[in-house]
């Protein structure tokens, strides 16, 4: 349903009926009129072995600021973690990776069952936010996150550092690869971001500054 | 052309600090986008720009089916579309929603759709407050100005400036560092986002096979916009639907290049409707307004059109070279540079604005750099050919029309056309380096003398071509 754009329903609807009436005829096209066929679609994914694969995904997340961690096992990446988060308050994601490497069972890390009010306290409050991600993409070193109720969109938005597990069968080479891969993105969740590096700035002089609003700092480790 | 803009225009060419601020920031923007288009991706980057082109094409020319398209798809995944003819029903339907919620405060992140619309005055009238997110955005906001660069707000300012401001309007100690200055800028923006009620957002497209929006940014205001406020509010130019998912890949890998030199900006958000049941956290309710002001007039023209294929890269004001000399602030609408200077025209009418395609050396660089190649060069010829017909309907060419019946009279007539050039090369030029700076009082009016205000004339050469002509040795006869 149209909302009404001046608060009485009828005039939202008119108003509606109006611009889509100026559109069809300034386009010369009527009501219902089947439209032709959109140019194909271009897209182009990559063979690439594993091996490439991690290295361009560092190489890329390093350009960027971000560090990645190639974990020989479970309890190498809950090791590094631990590390990580040593001293510092932590708060983690419900994902699976997080729950078979353990991390919830670090003193530092506060993990859910949640609330919408003590996540958002807990997030306002961790110093690092652990968080699965869904995929990688090697040649951009991004990260692609599907918010679900074990994965809020928070952990990985409001902590000064991020540290996000992902699992080497997922890392994919490049952006094409994701939507090829994933071609119903929008059905999964209706919150999917893709993560290049660490929020940054450069709006004073061009000068670039991590850590703005989001994260000023990314660790990927790799199970 | 307006005296103000005149006066704003020389005002910023005198500033050294501006010139300098304005000059070397494109600059920066031009090295970083040519670094990340190499030689090797150079054939794919145009296979790229030419997909963009004929996607926006096609989806420009079919708008009403993907309108339509793109509502249903949002309703079913619980959100509202509302259309809109101008600003002020945007005002109207925020307030309305405000006040049925009983909201304060509102966030907005970075969106030249709302700049447009003055949507932040149009909240702040109203007794909202209304806090701008993008630090580039929240330094102009302070400033009480408005963005000078489509991608960089306050490209203007120097970390000087900026050390000043704060300290003014925030009561922090003043420090040109621009890591600091972020550092409080993040600070005393958390408090608001935390606090929100409402998050208001642009879209850089929105996909009409999903119902989607995707949201490009590089420091997460955007996304805390539309993560911790209970309602989201995404205010979308009709033109910036496109048909599928699958189309956006293209998109993200020239917007990104073309703006900040970057292969993908740090967060792209891909929203499909408010929270779902499977959810934590997001937005409870979903709003996306379709705005129109005056995109279906612009629809209308088959080669104009064009022009509404924008992605907002900001990458042909960073290579014009008018641009680079005389600043955003100069531009009479929020859009500046060559891309401004062909749509304000075609908004505000060749009255208000037709001025703007001749402020235009035609040397072509932003047709060049558009990553989704709309003719920009031919259009601001396009437009400057309607300025010029506009002018002649309303007879105010009179100065024009003049000066070339002068110069045909004279072209005509062998013996006028020596007098003439005889007494011009009598001008003295000695002063000034034989360059004509000046012309006798009574020829130093209209264009003439403007024309001269700020250029020189070459000298006229000691000899006419017509002397030399006649000096010349006597021709030889035929060779036979």
């Amino acid at each position: 349903m149209a909302v009404a754009a001046t608060g009485s329903g009828g005039v939202g609807l008119m108003e509606r009926d109006h611009i889509l009436h100026l559109v069809r005829t300034a386009i010369g096209r009527s009501v219902g009129q089947v439209p032709e066929e959109p140019p194909t679609v271009l897209l182009r994914g990559q063979q690439m072995p594993l091996e490439e694969r991690i290295r361009k995904f560092g190489e890329a997340l390093e350009k960027l600021g971000g560090k990645l961690h190639v974990a020989a096992s479970h309890s190498d990446a809950k090791h590094y973690v631990a590390a990580l988060v040593a001293g510092k308050r932590a708060v983690a994601s419900g994902a699976s990776v997080l729950l078979e490497c353990q991390i919830t069972e670090l003193p530092e890390v506060q993990a859910g069952p949640w609330t919408l009010e003590t996540l958002r306290q807990a997030c306002a409050s961790a110093d690092v936010g652990i968080t699965g991600a869904d995929y990688g993409l090697a040649d951009t070193g991004s990260l692609v996150l599907f918010a679900t109720t074990d994965e809020p969109r928070m952990i990985s938005l409001l902590p000064p550092v991020h540290v996000a597990m992902l699992r080497k069968e997922r890392l994919l080479a490049s952006l094409d690869d994701l939507f090829l891969e994933v071609p119903d993105l929008a059905e999964r969740s209706s919150s999917v971001v893709i993560i290049t590096g660490p929020s940054r700035t450069a709006d004073i002089e061009q000068i670039l500054v991590r850590g703005v609003h989001g994260p000023g700092q990314i660790h990927v480790v790799l199970v | 052309m307006e005296t103000s803009v005149l006066v704003q225009i020389q005002r910023v060419l005198e500033n050294p600090k501006l010139q300098d601020a304005i000059y070397s920031s494109t600059a920066r923007l031009m090295e970083k986008r040519r670094a990340a288009i190499p030689p090797e991706l150079e054939q794919e980057f145009q296979r790229w720009r030419e997909q963009a082109h004929q996607i926006k094409k096609h989806t420009l020319e079919n708008l009403d089916h993907y309108l339509e398209l793109l509502e249903k798809r949002v309703t079913e995944r619980g959100g509202h579309v509302i259309f809109a003819r101008d600003g002020g029903q945007v005002a109207d339907f925020i307030l309305e929603l405000a006040k049925r919620h009983g909201a304060h405060l509102v966030v907005k992140s970075k969106s030249m759709t709302t700049e447009e619309i003055h949507l932040t005055k149009r909240l702040e009238q109203a007794g909202f407050e209304s806090v701008e997110t993008d630090l580039g955005e929240y330094i102009v906001q302070l400033a009480n100005e408005r963005p000078s660069h489509i991608v960089a707000p306050a490209l203007h300012k120097t970390r000087y400036d900026i050390a000043e401001l704060f300290h003014q309007r925030l009561g922090v100690e003043p420090d040109p560092e621009p890591e600091h200055q972020t550092q409080i800028a993040r600070r005393t923006l958390r408090e608001k986002f935390l606090q929100a009620d409402i998050g208001i957002t642009g879209a850089n497209f929105v996909i009409a096979e999903t119902g989607s929006i995707v949201i490009v940014e590089n420091e997460g205001n955007a996304r805390l916009s539309t993560t911790l406020p209970p309602i989201h509010v995404a205010i979308a130019g009709i033109e910036k639907v496109i048909p599928r998912l699958a189309d956006l890949a293209v998109f993200l890998k020239l917007l990104g290049r073309s703006a900040t030199g970057q292969p993908l900006t740090v967060y792209t958000s891909i929203l499909t409707g408010p929270r779902r049941n499977n959810e934590l956290d997001g937005p409870r309710q979903f709003y996306l307004i379709l705005l129109d002001n005056g995109r279906t007039r612009v629809l209308a023209d088959r080669t104009r059109r064009q022009s509404l294929y924008c992605i907002r890269c900001g990458a042909c004001l960073n290579h014009c070279p008018v641009y680079r000399k005389i600043g955003g602030h100069s531009y009479p609408w929020v859009y500046s540079g060559p891309i401004g200077a062909v749509i304000t025209p075609q908004f505000q009418g060749l009255d208000e604005a037709g001025w703007l395609p001749f402020a235009s050396s035609l040397c072509g660089a932003c047709g060049e750099v558009c990553p989704v190649k709309i003719d920009l060069p031919q259009l601001l010829l396009d437009l400057r050919y309607d300025a010029v017909k506009a002018k002649i309907r309303e007879n105010k060419n009179r100065w024009e029309r003049l000066s070339f019946r002068l110069w045909a009279a004279v072209m005509k007539r062998p013996k006028l056309y020596e007098l003439v050039s005889t007494a011009l090369g009598l001008i003295d030029t000695e002063e000034t380096n034989g360059w004509l700076r000046r012309v006798p009082g009574i020829f130093a009016l209209g264009p003439l003398k403007a024309w001269l205000q700020y250029r020189d004339f070459p000298p006229p050469p000691p000899q006419s071509f017509r002397q030399l002509w006649r000096l010349r040795p006597p021709a030889r006869e035929a060779l036979d």
